[in-house]
C-alpha cells in the first residue's frame, strides 16, 4: 500500500513536472493552432505512460477514454463548424454572383428602357419632321391674314376719320362695324397660329400627357391639314382630295390631345402614302397604255357619335393591305415601306395610345380598293 | 369686269372684298370666289359665254391644285387669263406656272399694291 502510494505520488510529481517541458515534447496528435492545455496535457500523458513503463489503473483508463471521447466530439464539432463555414462561404459567393447578375440584368433592362424611349422619341421626331413644312404653311397662312386684316383696318380707320370729319356718322359706323369684324378675323387667325405652335410643342412632349376636354373634330381637321401641307411641301407631285365628315353633335371628349393627334396624324400619313403609291403605279400603267389616269386619290376623315362612344375613321382608296401582312401591321418595327423610310412604330404606338384611352383600333381593308382605320373612344 | 378668285382659305373672300372695296363700289370690277379647283371649273362651265375674264388662283389646294386648274382652264377657256398666287415662291412652281401659260405669279403674303396695279392694267386704267 505504501508502495502504491509512492508510485502515485511520483506520477503526480512527474506530471506537474511535465507541464514545464510540454513544448519540448514531440506531439502525439497533430497539434492544432488552437491547441488547448488539455490536449497538451494529453500528449505529455501518453509519453508519461511510456516513460513509466505503465502500470494501468482502471481509473486512468477511464479518464483516458473520456478524454478520447471529448476529443472525438471536439473534432467532430470542429469538422461540423468547418463544413458550416464552407457552406456559409459558398453561400456568400453565390449571393455575390446572383447580386452581380441581377445588377447586369437591371443594367440591360435600363438600357432597353432608354433605347425604347429613344425609339419612341425618334418616331415622334420623325413625324414632327413630316409636319414641319405643313406647320410652316399652316402658320404662314393665318399670319398673312393677321397682317392683311390689320392693314385693312388701318385704311378703314383713316377712312372712318374722314367720314366723321364730313359728319357722315352712318358711314363711319358702317366702317366701324367692318373694323370690328376684321378684328375678329385677326383674333381668329392669331389663335389658329397659336394652336398650331402649341400642338407642335405638345406633339414633341414625352408621354406625360393629361386628359383634357378636346374638340375631336378640330383636332382631326388640324392634323389633316398639317399632314397634307407637310407632304405637299416635300413632294409637289403629291395631291389628294380630302373629304371630311365630322359629327357636330360630339362636343368635347376627354382625351390626351397630343396623343390622339399623333394617332390621327399617323393614320392620315399612312393613308396619303397608300394613295400616292397607287397613283404612281396607275400613272406608270396609264403611260404604258397611253391613257390618262382615272384614279383620284381620296382620303376621308370622319367622326361619329355612337352611343357613349366616338368613332374616328380614316379611310383611303389606296391599294389596301395584303392579307399576308395584315396581322403584323400593329407589331413594333413592322413596316412595308422601303428601309429608312418608316420606323415601323407608327401603328404600334397608335395601337398603344388608343388602348391606353380605353379604346380599340381596328382595320378593314380590301386589296386594290382601299383601307379604313377605325378607332372607338369612350366619351 | 369679272374676276374669279380661287383659294381654299375662305377668309380670302372677305379680305379681297375689303382690299378692293373702292374698286368694287365703283363697279369697275366684280369678284367671284371659288374654294377649290373643281368649284372654279363648275362655275366657269355653268356660265356660257363665260363672264369671268381673269382668274387668280392659289396653287396649294387639296384635290385639284392651282397648276392643274391652270392647265384645264387654258384648255377649255383659252380666252381667260390666269395668274397664280402661291405661298411657295420657289422657281419650280414659278417655272411650271409660266410654262403652262400663267399670266402672272404672285407670292403670298400678297402685296396688294402690285395686285392692284395688275388689276388696273387689265381693266385698262
Amino acid at each position: 500500500m505504501k508502495y502504491i502510494f509512492f508510485i502515485f505520488f511520483a506520477i503526480v510529481l512527474l506530471r506537474s513536472d511535465s507541464f514545464s517541458q510540454v513544448h519540448q515534447l514531440p506531439p502525439v496528435y497533430e497539434i492544432r493552432s488552437d491547441t488547448s492545455a488539455v490536449q497538451v496535457v494529453d500528449s505529455s500523458f501518453w509519453q508519461l505512460l511510456e516513460d513509466t513503463d505503465g502500470k494501468w489503473s482502471f481509473e486512468r483508463l477511464r479518464e483516458e477514454n473520456m478524454r478520447q471521447a471529448i476529443m472525438n466530439e471536439r473534432l467532430a464539432r470542429e469538422n461540423e463548424l468547418e463544413k458550416i463555414e464552407l457552406i456559409e462561404k459558398q453561400k456568400k459567393e453565390l449571393e455575390a454572383q446572383v447580386a452581380e447578375r441581377t445588377n447586369d440584368l437591371r443594367r440591360s433592362l435600363e438600357d432597353l428602357k432608354s433605347t425604347q424611349a429613344q425609339l419612341i422619341q425618334s418616331e415622334k421626331m420623325a413625324s414632327l419632321g413630316e409636319l414641319t413644312a405643313g406647320i410652316a404653311h399652316e402658320i404662314q397662312n393665318p399670319l398673312n391674314f393677321v397682317n392683311n386684316f390689320s392693314e385693312v383696318n388701318k385704311e378703314l380707320l383713316s377712312e372712318m376719320k374722314d367720314e366723321m370729319d364730313k359728319g357722315n356718322i352712318d358711314d363711319a359706323k358702317e366702317i366701324a362695324n367692318d373694323v370690328i369684324a376684321n378684328e375678329e378675323k385677326i383674333n381668329h387667325h392669331g389663335k389658329r397660329a397659336d394652336a398650331i405652335v402649341k400642338g407642335m410643342l405638345q406633339h414633341n412632349r414625352s408621354n406625360n400627357g393629361v386628359k383634357e376636354p378636346t374638340d375631336i373634330n378640330s383636332l382631326a381637321d388640324e392634323y389633316l391639314r398639317l399632314a397634307y401641307h407637310g407632304l405637299r411641301a416635300k413632294d409637289k407631285s403629291f395631291n389628294a382630295t380630302l373629304d371630311t365628315d365630322y359629327d357636330e353633335t360630339i362636343g368635347n371628349i376627354n382625351i390626351v390631345p397630343q396623343d390622339i393627334g399623333r394617332v390621327i396624324l399617323n393614320l392620315i400619313t399612312n393613308a396619303f402614302y397608300a394613295v400616292d403609291e397607287k397613283k404612281k403605279a396607275s400613272l406608270e400603267k396609264s403611260s404604258l397604255q397611253n391613257l390618262t389616269s382615272q384614279y383620284e386619290p381620296t382620303i376621308l376623315v370622319s367622326t361619329k357619335k355612337i352611343g357613349n362612344k366616338v368613332e374616328i375613321k380614316v379611310a383611303d382608296n389606296g391599294n389596301g393591305i395584303h392579307q399576308k401582312v395584315l396581322d403584323k401591321i400593329f407589331q413594333p418595327f413592322f413596316t412595308t415601306k422601303p428601309s429608312g423610310q418608316g420606323t415601323g412604330l407608327g401603328l404600334s404606338l397608335s395601337y398603344d395610345i388608343v388602348k391606353a384611352h380605353g379604346g380599340k383600333l381596328k382595320v378593314e381593308t380590301i386589296e386594290g380598293e382601299g383601307t379604313e382605320f377605325i378607332f372607338l373612344l369612350p366619351i | 369686269m369679272k374676276f374669279l378668285i380661287v383659294d381654299d382659305e375662305k377668309d380670302v373672300e372677305l379680305l379681297f372684298r375689303q382690299k378692293f372695296r373702292k374698286e368694287l363700289k365703283s363697279g369697275k370690277i366684280t369678284f367671284e370666289f371659288a374654294f377649290s379647283g373643281n368649284e372654279a371649273l363648275e362655275y366657269l362651265r355653268s356660265r356660257q359665254p363665260p363672264e369671268v375674264m381673269y382668274i387668280f388662283s392659289d396653287i396649294n389646294m387639296p384635290g385639284m391644285t392651282g397648276l392643274e386648274l391652270l392647265d384645264k382652264v387654258r384648255n377649255e377657256f383659252p380666252q381667260i387669263q390666269v395668274s397664280m398666287i402661291s405661298a411657295y415662291g420657289d422657281t419650280e412652281n414659278y417655272d411650271r406656272a409660266i410654262n403652262s401659260g400663267a399670266k402672272g405669279f404672285f407670292v403670298k403674303p400678297i402685296d396688294f399694291e402690285s395686285l392692284k396695279e395688275e388689276l388696273d392694267k387689265i381693266v385698262g386704267y
